[in-house]
């Protein structure tokens, strides 16, 4: 019995160093789940999210108003595409950052809304 | 009560010129070669020996090498390792601007819109150079929202595009803005310390919390570039 066990097969040393690795992995993932700072870091981009997206459409507006002579109408129409894109930047970062579950009640309540919204009006 | 924005002001210290083109040696240009000869300096010789049981020093290098690392298998995956030179220099340069600029008389060069918006630039150029490179013209098919239905692609397709676009503004404002705005904060409220005489201990008080939270918002943005550039590459690489 012993004499069996003492050699370690070398057959299946890679399939046990990548059933180890692959272990180890897991619990790095776990880890990392619960760091403080990933918290912190995509709330500070929301806000300027927002603005870039504001700021990159009127300014598209505004250059394009200024190629073609058609003063206001292209800037006001980019700015409201460009605030739409700037929601929709800090919609998809919130997305991002909060888990899958998070998400999938937040789509809902998200589409609910602006239905309920237009039902009224 | 000093200016509180002379602290941003561009100095030269050796006048160069070339061709016409201004390309003086000014404080900013001091910082940055700074940075990059601390950051060097921090990993090379943290790294000198090698130690299977690392030092303190030797800790500290394994420690922010595990960090990027980290960040980018979790958020682009196992063939995000290409990137990892890439993306570990701009953190550990933004990482030291930011921190050299808490250093009393230092200069932050990261309080600069034109140094972040050339850093955004060149990653905003870089990540839609990779995608064109990795998918060619079907690139184009990341403006059109998956699921979203074909009679709505004429409002979607612009309000993606200006999205895209964005980007490098966001990336660059956010942290030329915010090193910007702590650091005005520090001096304003340090310039009340002297003109309330005795109760100017309530404002240095204030000076010295306020520095330890910009130290952390010094830390923060470096991340949040980081993770940015990191989530950018990760869309160029699988498009949505």
């Amino acid at each position: 019995m012993t004499r069996d066990d003492r050699p370690p097969p070398l057959e299946d040393l890679d399939a046990r160093l990548k059933a180890a690795r692959s272990c180890q992995a897991d619990k790095r993932d776990d880890k990392s789940e619960d760091r403080k700072t990933s918290e912190l870091g995509p709330a500070l981009r929301m806000g300027s999210d927002l603005v870039a997206g504001v700021a990159v459409g009127a300014f598209i507006g505004w250059a394009l108003d200024r190629w073609l002579g058609t003063q206001p109408w292209l800037m006001i129409v980019f700015f409201l595409l460009g605030a739409a894109a700037g929601f929709y930047n800090v919609y998809r970062s919130a997305k991002q950052t909060t888990g899958v579950a998070a998400t999938d009640s937040g789509d809902n309540g998200d589409q609910d809304s602006p239905s309920d919204g237009t039902k009224k009006e | 009560m000093a200016d509180p924005l002379a602290q941003f002001e561009v100095k030269t210290i050796i006048p160069l010129q070339v061709g016409g083109i201004d390309i003086s040696f000014t404080n900013s240009s001091l910082f940055m070669s700074l940075a990059v000869l601390g950051a060097s300096g921090f990993l090379v010789l943290g790294a000198r020996y090698g130690a299977a049981v690392p030092g303190r020093w030797q800790s500290m290098t394994e420690l922010t090498y595990e960090f990027i690392s980290n960040l980018i298998k979790e958020t682009i995956g196992p063939e995000g390792r290409r990137y990892f030179p890439i993306i570990f220099t701009l953190f550990m340069f933004i990482l030291f601007g930011n921190m050299l600029g808490m250093v009393p008389y230092g200069y932050t060069f990261t309080s600069q819109i034109i140094v972040t918006f050339a850093m955004a630039a060149v990653v905003f150029v870089g990540v839609t150079i990779l995608a064109f490179a990795k998918h060619g013209l079907h690139f184009f098919s990341f403006f059109t929202p998956p699921g979203s239905p074909v009679w709505m692609w004429p409002l979607l397709i612009p309000i993606e595009i200006i999205s895209y676009l964005s980007r490098p503004l966001s990336l660059s404002v956010r942290l030329f803005a915010n090193m910007m705005a702590g650091h005005t904060l520090l001096k304003v409220i340090a310039g009340f310390v002297f003109s309330l005489s005795v109760f100017g201990v309530v404002p240095l008080a204030f000076v010295v919390a306020v520095t330890a939270l910009e130290i952390l918002i010094a830390f923060l943005q470096a991340y949040v570039f980081t993770l940015l550039t990191c989530l950018y590459i990760k869309d160029a690489l699988e498009l949505h």
